[in-house]
């Protein structure tokens, strides 16, 4: 029986594992895909290189959390067919195309679970495109996978939990953090003080990330409103205003981050139907509590799905794959199914409360100045995309794609869409879910014009 | 609340044709609206190629072919923009000598038309194009070809119309239109309720059903022409590619980006939308890879295709309906509408006004299906296979 089904899962991290782990335990055995040279995802990200560094150096608090996972994920390497350093760059017809190198292969699936996890939300700011500015996860992943910090002096800035987590890493491994600067006012942290009772172990850790920081003697500000990342050929300092008062703090590098964006494109191209959701601000596949989405046979877990973090990610993962094991009449664990249910139910909750700590700048879209880049891939700027949304009356994102060039560059929209949906809501009195998203299209991300077919995998 | 409008002219369909015809219109000085059932422009004639070519057409296009090639030059007066349009040439690169021997029968028979046409053989073509591999017999070069960004071209033709007085009414599919005594009545969107004098139907690949309700079947259907773009490049291509027997063409517009088509792809389940298949886009991308060495290392950043409607004859239908008195049509471009689409505009103004054009478009009469036994359609296949490739 098990044998009639090929289910494929995108993406190792702690989503990806557990519901391959859930097939795997079942007598499943799935394809696993990942873009990543090794499991573990972007928060359990493996050193490229074996270093000195333990776990916990790495990892923190969690690296209990990552062993668990490492090796659960050696423990079915062997019972899944795994493809790492590979990208799913099309979608259809029950098989993707898949790039290794620069060979492509299209390998069907009975069943899909997308586990894609998530990137930072940019929102630019002057001076963004400066050699030296960072994202907040490419930050934590320069310091995980290559041990190194993006600066000597390094100033994070931003707002979601990620920003006091990335700061943190980088003072516990001996980085020289300048400041913290969070764009949400300090009032917003109350609603914390309700999550205490949700998930008070991680609402603690958090203050004692901000305590520890603190004590590093790293400044940590809140409603920050971001002037300008100054330099002329990188970064060498940033201007900031708080309570109407501008200051600048001299740095080389600056990490930052308005929260997460899910990666959602593979279940765009799967036909999936979207919701907007009004707390991430943010398109995203609609699912059921146990990760089916609207086509029948594809399910989502993880950051992918929502922003909710790497415990519920683990959480989903495994809801995912029994989810699709009862669906494909194969045993599934009922008892099991409540558990996680009721463990999902209680962090989105939490996450809730998590995410009224770390508002969206609100303000950002008709603050921005006309002369920043918008798009970086095709060079437009803020008001370019304004501009053209007055003049020829543009209210939907495809539309301003089409004549402006914003989202049609490298990157596809997937660094600039969010920023590109608050400029054209603001500049036309919409809302942003009322402006839409932008079509998908393959390729997901570039693939090189040489790649060798292969036949269908087996 | 119905919106009543009374105006001398409907036209079925935003595209280039409909949008350059409601201008023209217009500037005629007719109440002109113009509906499209999305965004004017966003379907093939937003999204094609870009081709701005004369040299390929069969004879009978080449009078329209060359009304439009004096618009392309003016459209900075005609609607705000240059449309990126480059007067880059078009050059048709032959594989095989037996494709060579074709593009030279191809030049005499078009000798008197105006493409001024030129022969370039392999020896030569690798001095003057050397960024092209190696691998190739000649090639015919029309030097006033060019290209042009459809994207941006379509809209601000509607955009334009809007300005001069067009009412411009998007996401207003027509869902009704029957002639009435003194003209036609029209039920668009959710409230619109048309009176005009006249209708043209330049509906593209929808563009059937409407010709069929007043009688006129015609052979039209789908296709879905795609493209991959590449990141921008060093800019090495000076000239608009296509091939002899089809399967690539290729531009490089002025940011480096190098467009290259030559596969179909396929419609969504929401049909008004298409995508490339995985397998299509592999192969143009080898294709260009192979044809262009500049591009052996580049990457792929984007997909598109569009839908368009295509003949069985591969030439549109332009021209007054043969069952209903002021229905005019206009579709069916088959891929090849981008650079006549302007002159179309024209030609359909001039049939509102006139009752005729200054243009010879008999040979896209509407009848000619009806006309036509499918023993004269086998004598044109040879000359449908060099049509291949469109733009």
């Amino acid at each position: 029986m098990s044998d009639a089904i090929r289910p494929l899962i995108v993406g190792a991290g702690p989503a990806g594992i557990r519901a391959a782990q859930t097939l795997v335990n079942a007598g499943v055995r799935p394809v696993v895909i990942d873009e990543a040279p090794s499991s573990g995802g972007q928060i359990y990200r493996q050193r490229l290189v074996p270093d000195e560094r333990s776990a916990k150096d790495l990892y923190g608090s969690e690296a209990a959390k990552a062993i668990a996972l490492h090796e659960t994920f050696a423990q079915i390497r062997d019972r899944i067919d795994y493809l790492p350093g590979t990208l799913v760059w099309n979608l259809h017809d029950k098989a993707v195309d898949a790039v290794t190198g620069q060979r492509t292969r299209r390998i069907a699936f009975s069943h899909l679970i997308l586990a894609t996890g998530a990137t930072d939300r940019v929102l630019p700011v002057p001076g963004w495109t400066l050699p030296g500015v960072f994202t907040l996860g490419g930050s934590q992943i320069a310091l995980k996978s290559q041990g190194c910090a993006i600066g000597d002096k390094v100033v994070f800035l931003g707002s979601g939990p990620l920003l006091y987590v990335v700061a943190w890493q980088y003072v516990k491994a001996g980085a020289n953090v300048a400041a913290v600067l969070d764009t949400a006012p300090f009032s917003a942290k109350f609603h914390l003080l309700r999550g205490l009772f949700a998930q008070p172990s991680v609402v603690l850790r958090g203050f004692r990330y901000a305590a520890e920081l603190m004590a590093h003697g790293v400044a940590v500000r809140f409603g920050v409103q971001p002037a300008r990342i100054d330099g002329t050929t990188r970064v060498e300092g940033i201007v900031w205003r708080e309570r109407g008062k501008e200051h600048r703090l001299a740095c080389d590098a600056v990490g930052y981050g308005f929260s997460l964006r899910s990666e959602t494109q593979l279940a765009d191209l799967a036909g999936c139907r979207f919701t907007f959701d009004t707390r991430d601000r943010a398109w995203r596949p609609e699912r059921d509590g146990a990760g089916r989405t609207s086509v029948s046979g594809v399910y989502i877990a993880g950051d992918g799905a929502g922003i909710a973090g790497a415990d519920a990610a683990e959480l989903a993962g495994e809801r995912a794959g029994l989810a699709l094991l009862d669906d494909a009449g194969l045993p599934a664990d009922h008892a099991r199914i409540g558990v996680l249910e009721r463990k999902l139910a209680s962090i989105q909750h939490f996450r809730d409360i998590l995410e009224s700590a770390f508002p969206f700048p609100e303000a950002w879209a008709t603050s921005i100045a006309d002369d920043v880049t918008l798009c970086r891939c095709e060079e437009i700027a803020v008001g370019d995309a304004r501009a053209a949304a007055r003049d020829q009356g543009i209210s939907e994102l495809n539309r301003l794609k089409a004549l402006t060039r914003v989202g049609m560059g490298r990157c596809q929209g997937r660094m600039c869409a969010s920023a590109a949906v608050e400029v054209l809501a603001s500049t036309c009195g919409r809302s942003p879910d009322a402006v839409g998203r932008l079509r998908a299209q393959p390729p997901v991300k570039p693939i090189p014009l040489e790649v060798a077919a292969e036949g269908e995998a087996a | 609340m119905s919106r009543a409008l009374h105006k001398d002219v409907a036209i079925i369909g935003g595209g280039l044709v409909g949008s350059s015809a409601a201008l023209a219109m217009r500037r005629m000085g007719f109440s002109v609206v113009l509906l499209d059932k999305g965004f004017c422009g966003a379907q093939a004639s937003g999204v094609n190629y870009g081709g701005v070519r004369r040299q390929g057409r069969p004879p009978e296009q080449i009078a329209l072919s060359q009304r439009a090639h004096a618009i392309w030059p003016r459209l900075k007066d005609l609607i705000g923009i240059d449309g990126e349009f480059l007067r880059s040439g078009h050059l048709k690169l032959a594989r095989t000598e037996a494709e060579m021997t074709s593009l030279e029968a191809y030049a005499a028979r078009v000798a008197d038309l105006g493409l001024d046409l030129e022969l370039i053989g392999g020896n030569q073509l690798r001095e003057r194009f050397p960024w092209i591999a190696g691998d190739v017999t000649g090639a015919s070069l029309c030097a006033g070809d060019g290209h042009a960004n459809p994207r941006l071209v379509s809209a601000a033709f509607a955009h334009a119309a809007r300005h001069a007085g067009v009412d411009v009414l998007e996401h207003t599919p027509v869902s009704h239109v029957e002639k009435t005594l003194d003209g036609f009545h029209l039920s668009a969107g959710s409230n619109a309720e048309i009176k005009a004098g006249f209708v043209i139907n330049s509906a593209g690949a929808w563009a059937g059903p409407f010709a069929e309700a007043f009688g006129e079947p015609v052979p039209l259907h789908a296709i879905y022409p795609s493209m991959i773009v590449t990141e921008p490049m060093n800019v090495f291509m000076n000239v608009n590619i296509g091939a002899e027997g089809g399967g690539i063409y290729a531009r490089q517009v002025e940011r480096g980006n190098c467009i290259v088509g030559g596969m179909r792809g396929e419609p969504l389940a929401e049909p008004d939308f298409s995508r490339p298949t995985g397998s299509g886009a592999v192969t143009i991308m080898n294709r260009a890879a192979a044809l262009f060495p500049a591009l052996r290392h580049a990457y792929a950043i984007r997909f598109w295709s569009g839908t368009e409607g295509e003949m069985a004859d591969r030439n549109p239908v332009i021209g007054f309906s043969r069952t209903t008195p002021n229905l005019i049509h206009a579709f069916g471009f088959s891929g090849a509408g981008f650079q006549i689409a302007p002159g179309v505009g024209e030609v359909l103004a001039e049939l509102v006004r006139d009752g005729e054009s200054r243009t010879p478009i008999q040979a896209f009469a509407i009848d000619r299906f009806a006309r036509t036994t499918q023993g004269s359609r086998a004598d044109n296949e040879p000359e449908l296979k060099k049509r291949e490739a469109a733009q």
